[in-house]
């Protein structure tokens, strides 16, 4: 798969072969790597949006051991609210600044009203009641901003295209969106190692009774941590509703279930595991979406290609989970003491 | 004695009012009023309420009852709703329908309980095809026409290559078969998309792809939210300018106010085909759009129009019958004429129940009022008929 340039040599060395049109063999060579230099860029940044969502919910399940399933209604209201303050102030960074905190409050208001009482009890009643939540945000944003979503004008340093040297274009948001997330990674990174309240959290997520009973508070520890997973998956809406254009009802719930993927590839409870896991699940997906069909043109014809490529490379992050949990059922970074 | 009489009376008003309220005529009007999708449902909705303002709410001399329902963007919903309306004895009517795959999953159940079924949007091949029905009839457009239209309008203006891009389900299949029936250059390459529950959002993969394929110009058929993210990451990447965007069912009356509250400045001037549009004349049409407008504030969309047809459409059929609900031939006679003044003005009915009808060019531009919106530029087909057509077993 890294290696286009041979892959296209195969496939003109057949005269039946598929017709890649305007793609001549000379100038195959540097296109193809722009482009796949490109798609990697792609997947980075898609990998890294999907540990914004990830670091979040991988602390809520593995120090709380919380099933959270609202946990995309948390990025959809960031979203909302980031753009609403941005459409009322017409400031990007007051958006970024008050609505971000603003949706901390929120997660932590959800925490302390509806999932405290959660803890107790099995999976099974967590998922229940936050796919209640996911219910309630979603009429919630239907009824306070209406069906049609919210349009996102960005600045327009954010809306343009960064070029790269070898002529790769990629779009400033992109590049924002990759290094907010690498300068969260890195803060969530200090603060869990560097810090007091790291410190704690570590404390509770390996043995909560105990912290609990050496006058650790927990439950204001879980509201704090709750908080913060909230803040980065606002952040993370309000990011990607820098590249669609509008934040949209239900845009929590298309993204959710990757991220569960990437939780249980990098071992629940991990950061270090959902920033790996985030980044191979972003670039698998992308580039499976990117070269599959090219690849099983290879084996099959253009018409059965055209139509398996899709479907397969929507599900190959799902095969790979699958791959990934055959050799390590624990996911490749499990947290050594449970 | 006068007393017993009058209250006799009485009571026998009583008892007839509620058979007098049977005698209504009831339509189902199945459509997605929740979801993002939402935008489109409320279109249609709100171009059926206004349907039945100019009507009078009534038909045949009878008072009309529409029974909304809501899908969900889920083919499953879909079919549950559908059945709830096709069992229910006091309804003749089932309308609506956005999407194909929730059309395919529903059509039967209301067919099989003696339904009259009227199409509003969703132009699924299979219907205009080997499952044409009698009592099925389309006040839309079968998916491949429109994009048909558009291969022609890339071979007028000399394009000799595009790359493809369209959702994974039933229309976005038919929309690409359809630009690739009539566009004569090269197709370099297509992408296939997530669509439904977890629709894929984020493009940049395909048009990194589209990009590096060398193409003239990118042909899409996004409809609803899916049209903003896709239009927007095309002038990210830097394309615009670079390459033309084609649109199918993108940029209409339901997404240009937001993609015009985004500034996305690169649709203004991208084109489109379709067989209606806001400023097509004819009065029908100039009533319906300036009440549109004056009550909903914005342009309706071509869902509005067609779903403004379908209770004309029906209002034309009940008058010819005088509001007998029980005569269904008398009924599908009169439907099959399309005796009504529709907004897209003339047209017939080909052997399959589909409209045989006019498709234009339309193009973005700002009105006079400075808001983005369709007009129209050329007639791309005179009197079109579907290609499935022929497939259909009725004469």
């Amino acid at each position: 798969m890294l290696r286009p340039r041979s892959l296209l040599h195969r496939i003109h060395a057949d005269p039946s072969g598929p017709d890649l049109g305007a793609n001549l063999p000379g100038r195959v060579g540097p296109m193809q790597w722009v482009l796949f230099v490109t798609q990697f860029l792609n997947g980075l940044q898609f990998g890294i949006l999907l540990f914004l969502l990830a670091a979040g919910l991988t602390l809520v399940f593995g120090i709380m051991d919380l099933v959270n399933l609202a946990h995309g209604s948390l990025y959809m209201i960031g979203a909302f609210i980031c753009v609403s303050i941005i459409q009322a102030t017409g400031s990007f960074a007051a958006g970024l600044l008050i609505g971000v905190p603003l949706t901390f409050l929120i997660g932590a208001l959800v925490e302390i009203i509806a999932l405290r009482t959660l803890y107790a009890r099995n999976h099974l009643d967590q998922v229940l009641a936050t796919f209640g939540l996911i219910l309630f945000f979603d009429t919630f944003a239907h009824l306070v901003w209406g069906p049609e979503g919210l349009s996102l004008q960005l600045p327009e340093i954010l809306d343009g295209s960064i070029t790269l040297p070898g002529d790769i274009v990629v779009p400033a948001i992109r590049v924002t969106i990759i290094a907010a997330g690498l300068a969260v990674a890195a803060g969530l990174y200090f603060l869990v190692s560097r810090t007091k309240l790291g410190m704690l959290i570590r404390a509770g997520a390996s043995n909560r009774t105990m912290a609990g009973s050496l006058g650790v508070d927990i439950k204001l520890l879980f509201t704090m941590v709750f908080g913060l997973g909230a803040a980065m998956a606002g952040l993370a809406g309000l990011l990607m509703t820098g590249t669609t254009s509008e934040a949209s009802i239900g845009m929590g719930n298309d993204i959710i279930i990757q991220t569960f993927v990437v939780i249980v590839i990098g071992g629940i409870g991990s950061i270090r595991g959902a920033f790996v896991a985030a980044i191979i699940v972003g670039l698998v997906d992308t580039l499976g979406r990117s070269y599959l069909d090219q690849f099983l043109k290879l084996f099959f014809t253009q018409q059965n290609a055209e139509t398996a490529a899709p479907a397969l490379s929507a599900m190959l992050i799902y095969i790979f989970m699958a791959a990934v949990l055959a050799l390590k059922p624990q996911g490749l970074f499990p947290p050594k003491t449970r | 004695m006068l007393k017993k009489r009058l209250l006799g009376l009485t009571a026998a008003s009583v008892f007839v009012a509620p058979a007098m309220a049977a005698e209504k005529i009831r339509i189902g009007f199945v459509t997605t009023l929740t979801t993002p999708a939402a935008v489109i449902g409320i279109d249609m909705k709100q171009s059926v309420e206004l349907a039945l303002e100019h009507i009078g709410n009534k038909m045949g001399g009878k008072e009309v009852e529409v029974v909304f329902e809501d899908d969900g963007f889920n083919p499953k919903t879909g079919r549950t709703k559908s059945e709830k309306l096709a069992k229910d004895p006091s309804i003749t009517f089932v309308a609506g329908y956005i999407w194909s795959h929730v059309l395919l999953a529903s059509k039967k159940v209301v067919l099989d309980n003696n339904k009259f079924l009227i199409i509003s949007n969703a132009g699924a091949s299979a219907v205009a095809g080997k499952e044409c029905n009698k009592n099925m009839f389309s006040t839309s457009w079968q998916n491949d026409q429109t994009p048909m239209a558009m291969g022609e309008v890339l071979n007028q203006r000399g394009v000799k290559s595009i790359y493809i891009m369209s959702p994974n389900y039933a229309a976005g299949k038919n929309m690409v078969t359809g630009v690739e029936r009539t566009f004569k250059g090269k197709v370099l390459g297509k992408d296939l998309t997530k669509w439904g529950k977890g629709m894929q959002l984020d493009f940049s993969a395909e048009l990194a792809k589209a990009k590096a394929s060398g193409a003239e110009a990118l042909f899409v058929f996004y409809p609803g939210k899916a049209g903003g993210a896709l239009i927007k990451q095309f002038q990210q990447a830097g394309l615009r300018g670079k390459m033309d965007l084609y649109t199918v069912f993108t940029v209409d009356s339901v997404s240009l106010p937001n993609l015009q509250k985004a500034k996305l400045e690169g649709v203004l001037g991208s084109y489109n085909t379709m067989f209606w549009s806001p400023d097509l004349d004819n009065p029908a049409n100039k009533r319906f759009v300036a009440d549109y407008k004056k009550k909903y504030g914005r342009y309706p969309a071509h869902y509005g129009a067609q779903s403004y047809d379908s209770i004309m459409l029906i209002k034309s059929a009940m008058d010819a019958v005088n509001g007998d609900v029980k005569d269904m031939d008398g009924i599908r006679a009169a439907l099959k004429k399309a005796n009504y003044a529709s907004v897209r003005g003339p047209y017939t009915y080909g052997n399959n129940n589909m409209p045989i009808q006019n498709f234009y060019l339309r193009q973005v531009v700002k009105d006079a009022d400075g808001n983005w919106a369709n007009k129209i530029i050329a007639t791309v087909y005179k009197d079109h008929q579907d290609p499935y057509a022929k497939e259909c077993p009725m004469k």
